[in-house]
């Protein structure tokens, strides 16, 4: 292959990405230098190709996202936690725009306390952030007139004991 | 391969009678409803789910499970190795509702295949109204089922069947997602409704693609007579929910149960009427056609069995047959599929296996 700039054979290959467009650049040794590509003498041919970034993947499985995206399936529960960003989205579109689990929940879980109880209902910021949510959703429903829907989430914040008084909307 | 040589049932605890819980043709608007099905999915916390366990991962999990499954309260519930039985027993587990046709087939992970497919079982409550499939999709899949529409009582069961498996093993659960489970449509609560319904006037009406385009506006799923992939034999249609996320057991019940269902029961109710008021001779020359093939035929397909005993079954509703019984013609659509045919006649040649159905047919509807 001959160099992009000159008639030499080219024998650096380059890869950068600039705003998301991977660019690829054939050069001959002395252009590369030029170009500053190779910072004086003939490094090693890897160092001039950029690892390609790494695949995100669970660390309890070990399935990278792409699987997921092949097979539509997930590898073990701690997939949701570490594909989060990507499956969110996913999810809300899937499900008529839901994001969060109003309904049953492991009853013995919710009887302990501790370690335990946070699997269910989440962390201190997590309940506070998913109380918020489900005032809000509750003001909805009532203005909308969805009684058995307001009903439903008055349920769920009293699961998780952010539920003062059923009777203010 | 092994496969039974003659008509004797299977030695072991695979179900083979001629009666199923679902086809029973009993309970609340059975001219309409056949069966009303709860599946719950659920996974254990701290192993991979089946796609992407190992074949040793897979056998924990069923030794895990055995023990909270077989102590359900409320059943007597009898646990079936898959991998240890034969396809031909596999095929009559599905034909009977109780395992899918992906459980049937047990697909192993590449490099791990056996014959009969991968470690995988399921438990059937002894009157199968109850079953679970372990090492399916996910960990666990619960399913209760009922004649008629009895979508409640089906969640009873399976929400109580539930909470004694928890009580033994640790559940996979998120706090934002709900239940977790192997594929990201199946989150929240892990629950699935369904009821198969007997559309055959909205058919001859015309109907149908109306009440299935109603059908997806309000996100439900339609399928056919053996779920996923499977075409409408005979008229018969399931309908079930298709976000499990953001909604509870409660509403998701109340929409199915009380709302979506309803409308659709009245809906059949009253192309029956219009066929029986204004169409008589369109309705009773259909089902005597029907019949006539039913009971005269010497050659006959699945599916042109379906189709005949969907029509006999609108007749028998609609006021055409009444001597007829609705039991029956649920045995008979048990009867005529390829397994229980065989379970009967034994291991033949799809031309003999078409001429045994046809004589048993005759025989049953003379």
């Amino acid at each position: 292959m001959k160099c992009d700039r000159c008639e030499n054979e080219a024998t650096v290959t380059d890869i950068t990405r600039r705003q998301g467009v991977v660019i690829e650049r054939h050069l001959c040794e002395k252009c590369a230098s030029e170009a500053g590509v190779v910072a004086g003498g003939s490094p090693e041919p890897s160092a001039l190709v950029p690892q390609k970034p790494a695949v995100p993947t669970c660390p309890e499985c070990g399935l990278a996202i792409t699987e997921f995206r092949q097979g539509g399936l997930l590898g073990c529960p701690a997939c949701y936690k570490a594909f989060e960003a990507t499956l969110a989205p996913m999810i809300e579109r899937a499900h008529e725009g839901a994001t969060h689990h109003i309904g049953k929940t492991p009853r013995c879980k919710l009887a302990r306390s501790g370690p335990a109880r946070e699997a269910v209902v989440g962390g201190v910021d997590e309940q506070v952030e998913r109380l918020r949510l489900l005032k809000r959703q509750l003001d909805d429903a009532v203005r909308a007139e969805q009684y058995e829907r307001a009903a439903t989430i008055r349920d769920e914040l009293r699961r998780l004991g952010g539920a003062a008084d059923p009777a203010t909307p | 391969m092994p496969s039974p040589a003659g008509p004797t049932p299977p030695d072991g605890p695979v179900p083979t009678g001629f009666t199923a819980e679902w086809l029973r043709g009993e309970g609340a608007d059975a001219d309409v409803v056949i069966s009303s099905r709860v599946r719950l999915a659920r996974n254990l916390a701290d192993e991979p789910f089946p796609g992407r366990a190992s074949a040793a991962q897979k056998k924990k999990v069923l030794g895990l499970c055995r023990p909270a499954v077989l102590d359900i309260p409320g059943h007597t519930m009898v646990w079936i190795d898959l991998h240890d039985t034969s396809p031909f027993e596999r095929t009559l587990l599905m034909e009977r509702h109780l395992i899918s046709k992906q459980h049937a087939k047990g697909k192993a992970k590449a490099g791990e295949s056996t014959p009969e497919g991968s470690p995988r079982a399921v438990a059937v409550a002894a009157d199968e109204r109850f079953s679970v499939m372990v090492n399916e999709e996910d960990h666990l899949r619960l399913q209760a089922i009922r004649s008629g529409l009895a979508l409640r009582q089906a969640w009873e069961d399976a929400d109580a069947a539930d909470d004694a498996i928890e009580s033994h093993v640790e559940l996979a659960f998120s706090p934002r997602f709900g239940y977790v489970t192997a594929c990201p449509t199946n989150v929240g609560t892990g629950l699935r409704m369904s009821v198969m319904m007997h559309l055959p006037a909205l058919r001859l009406m015309g109907d149908i693609e109306k009440v299935k385009r109603a059908a997806a506006d309000m996100n439900l799923a339609v399928r056919g007579f053996y779920g996923e992939h499977s075409d409408a034999s005979g008229d018969f249609y399931q309908l079930s929910n298709q976000a499990t996320l953001g909604k509870s057991e409660r509403i998701i019940l109340r929409e199915l149960q009380d709302e979506i269902i309803p409308r659709v029961i009245e809906f059949e109710r009253a192309a029956r009427k219009t066929l029986a008021d204004k169409r008589r001779t369109l309705i009773e020359d259909q089902v005597y056609r029907a019949l006539g093939l039913l009971t005269h035929a010497r050659m006959i397909s699945t599916e042109d069995a379906m189709q005949g005993l969907s029509m006999v079954r609108l007749g028998s509703t609609a006021g055409v047959l009444p001597q007829l019984d609705r039991a029956l013609i649920g045995q008979l659509m048990l009867m005529v599929q390829p397994g229980h045919l065989q379970r009967l006649v034994g291991q033949a040649e799809q031309e003999r296996r078409m001429v045994a159905r046809a004589t048993l047919l005759r025989q049953r509807l003379a």
